[in-house]
């Protein structure tokens, strides 16, 4: 069985006469991205500083590969702590330095690397971050999501093999909030290192976490992947997620996966067994492509103007709609078999075409693209699948995976747009 | 019985309160002191390490950006307070000489006021108000808004990197100061008793040049390395512990901070001035 990476094992931490971590066991393992999810005030970020060393276990151990950190040697402990990084919640941007600064200054007070090498990795994390016009403001000149991502750019700075995010998304509008988590997803698989995230984005969390921690009456309750805690009776679903669910239709303006299993339970229930219904998957193609060469801000924006649009059309006639990950929205028509759902899929397309295109028009000329490297297609793709109660969602969802086929695409390109 | 009993238990009761009173009033002196005593060993700890972090690399720039923040940028309001200082001596002293005939002695005695005493202790006060607030407050919001939190994550050692570099620049820049105020001071006071009042210009350049010694100017000097790290370890503690406070917390907690240090620091200004001077007469 693989050792963790970090392991605590009875952990608790006291305030004064607050017990705030009562018996916490918890294991982290390395180059995934777990979530620490929770309630504001439930002690999230204690558990973070905990790992990081700003905190000290009352009681209990934290073990690092095996080893106990109370037993490591001092400069075992320097190495430990060396390949760590931490976010705050607060950002903890230096007020009296610029954002350049404050991204080199890791690399300035701990490495010998010479000011040219260090100016070309401080450069390249702000424009991976899009910070290039803020570079000499002060953070008090910046917006809170500039800020964010300028403590972001400092945290990945030194390539960490460790990486500590407190709340990254906290003040984000929707749209960077998925930025953001899809950058620290995109980072991670790109440098490979260990994302340990508190946060509250669910369900976007999900799309990007491998395992997700539920913090719940000071102790971990669940561990395990975003899928069991789907299935995971406990009070924790219906207190915790159900309440921050109800604040995560922002971006999408769909159901989470979770919500969308729910209802869907509750139509298929009022339903006969034979009686089907019908399933459709659209999937935005090459979503990593299109971000890495619009950038987040612009990739995330179009997704969500292709779940309006989906939403819109298809919630009139009773249909469902969740994003099941990052680029793909199911959506559920209860009442319909499949080939009404193909007619209603046409109609879809037509729609799209004519006024969806319009708008996509619009958009583009909304935009500069005198920055795009190289030509972007975007190109949505669906599939009809049928369903029946007695069957589990899952095929008929796979089903139309399988079934999916181009049905718009456009190409985006300095000149301007090829339909 | 009963009267009697009742007699002996309310005495009983008396004498009891009062031992509580005793009891109460000595444990909360011994607290103050502890905590006076544990203070003042953490303030030292504080102090050493911040010293012996000064030698480390990467940190004159660091210096040479706090002495001008400390020093060059107090240079201004240190003149005109001294040159006022040195114009009220001349007066005074001019005034109060005359009446014995001994209006020479004015020199003197606004040189070695001024070298001795006032030199050392009023630029010590102005740069504590000037500057060490300003510390104070810096450090402390650099502390309840987890800037020295995030250092520590980025393995930077925030005594090297905030403290140090303003203790140094204060043991070099105090000394610099009281050597301006010194000069100033008494440029102030030839205004006042030779251009306004009519002193002979040669006898107070005479005089100030019979009386000063090197020990006075050194003795001067010294006093104000001694005021230098009290004043600054007191503001870069009080910043530095600011979230630690029992009576606030958060901004106000940064208020308070800085007010101690501003009041603490004059305090023992004062007190260390009569101290170190008794040792180097």
């Amino acid at each position: 069985m693989t050792t963790p990476l970090i392991e605590f094992r009875d952990v608790t931490k006291c305030f004064g006469n607050r017990t705030v971590l009562e018996g916490v066991n918890l294991k982290i393992y390395e180059g995934e991205i777990t979530t620490i999810i929770g309630l504001s005030g439930a002690g999230k970020s204690v558990l973070l500083k905990h790992i990081i060393g700003l905190l000290k276990p009352d009681r209990g151990t934290i073990f690092f590969r095996g080893k106990p950190i109370a037993h490591m040697q001092k400069q075992e402990i320097k190495e430990f702590f060396s390949k760590m990084s931490y976010m705050f919640q607060g950002n903890a941007l230096f007020d009296s330095l610029t954002v350049y600064e404050n991204i080199a200054l890791p690399l300035v007070e701990t490495t010998n690397l010479k000011k040219d090498k260090i100016h070309r990795r401080v450069m390249a994390r702000v424009k991976q971050t899009e910070l290039t016009e803020a570079i000499h403001k002060y953070p008090s000149e910046l917006s809170g999501g500039m800020q964010k991502r300028a403590a972001l750019a400092r945290a990945l700075v030194t390539d960490p093999q460790i990486v500590l995010f407190d709340e990254p998304t906290t003040g984000q509008d929707p749209v960077r909030k998925n930025a953001i988590l899809s950058m620290i997803a995109q980072y991670q698989k790109k440098f490979g290192f260990t994302a340990i995230m508190v946060s509250h984005e669910i369900p976007d969390v999900y799309f990007i976490s491998n395992r997700v921690l539920a913090l719940y009456d000071r102790k971990i309750v669940f561990q395990g992947t975003p899928e069991e805690l789907e299935e995971f009776d406990h009070p924790f679903n219906d207190e915790v997620i159900s309440s921050l669910e109800s604040l995560q239709k922002e971006l999408t303006g769909l159901y989470s996966r979770r919500q969308f299993k729910i209802l869907n339970s509750a139509h298929l229930k009022r339903k006969r067994s034979a009686e089907p219904y019908a399933i459709v998957v659209f999937t935005l193609v090459d979503m990593n492509f299109i971000i890495a060469n619009l950038g987040s801000d612009l990739a995330y924006d179009a997704l969500q103007r292709m779940c309006t649009y989906i939403d819109k059309h298809f919630g009139v006639i009773g249909g469902l709609s969740a994003r099941f990950s990052t680029s793909e929205i199911v959506t559920m028509l209860p009442h319909s078999d499949l080939e009404e759902a193909q007619n209603i899929l046409d109609d879809f397309i037509k729609d799209f075409e004519g006024e969806g295109i319009e708008s996509f028009w619009n958009w583009i000329k909304a935009n500069k693209w005198e920055t795009i490297a190289e030509p972007v297609t975007f190109t949505i793709v669906a599939g009809v699948a049928e369903g029946t109660p007695v069957t589990k969602i899952e095929n008929a969802i796979d089903l139309a995976k399988a079934n999916q086929k181009e049905i718009w695409s456009a190409k985006v390109c300095r000149q301007g747009v090829n339909v | 019985m009963t009267a009697s009993n009742g007699c002996s238990t309310g005495e009983k009761e008396e004498k009891q309160s009062l031992n509580m009173l005793i009891l109460k009033a000595f444990s909360a002196v011994g607290r103050a002191v502890i905590n006076w005593v544990d203070t003042l060993g953490s303030a030292t700890v504080f102090l050493f390490f911040a010293l012996w972090k000064t030698f480390r690399r990467r940190q004159l720039s660091k210096v040479i950006n706090q002495i001008y923040y400390i020093g060059a940028r107090s240079t201004g309001i240190i003149m005109l307070i001294s040159l006022f200082t040195g114009m009220v001596l001349g007066l005074q002293s001019y005034h109060a000489l005359t009446t014995f005939g001994a209006e020479g002695a004015v020199g003197t005695l606004v040189a070695l006021s001024l070298i001795r005493e006032m030199g050392p202790v009023l630029s010590a006060i102005m740069i504590t108000a000037r500057a060490g607030s300003a510390i104070a407050a810096e450090i402390g919001i650099q502390r309840i808004s987890e800037q020295i939190d995030a250092l520590h994550t980025m393995r930077i050692d925030p005594l090297r990197h905030i403290v140090s570099p303003r203790v140094a620049a204060a043991i070099i820049s105090f000394p610099l100061l009281t050597t301006v105020f010194d000069l100033v001071g008494m440029v102030g006071g030839y205004i006042s008793s030779v251009l306004l009042l009519g002193l002979n210009h040669g006898v107070y350049i005479n005089s100030i040049q019979a009386s000063v010694d090197l020990k006075d100017i050194t003795d001067g000097l010294i006093k104000s390395v001694v005021f230098a790290v009290i004043v600054v370890t007191v503001c870069c503690y009080q910043g530095y512990f600011a979230h630690m406070r029992k009576d606030s917390h958060g901004a106000k907690a940064v208020g308070m901070a800085t007010t101690s240090a501003v009041v603490i620091s004059c305090v023992l200004i004062l007190v260390s001035d009569y101290v170190v001077t008794s040792l180097l007469i």
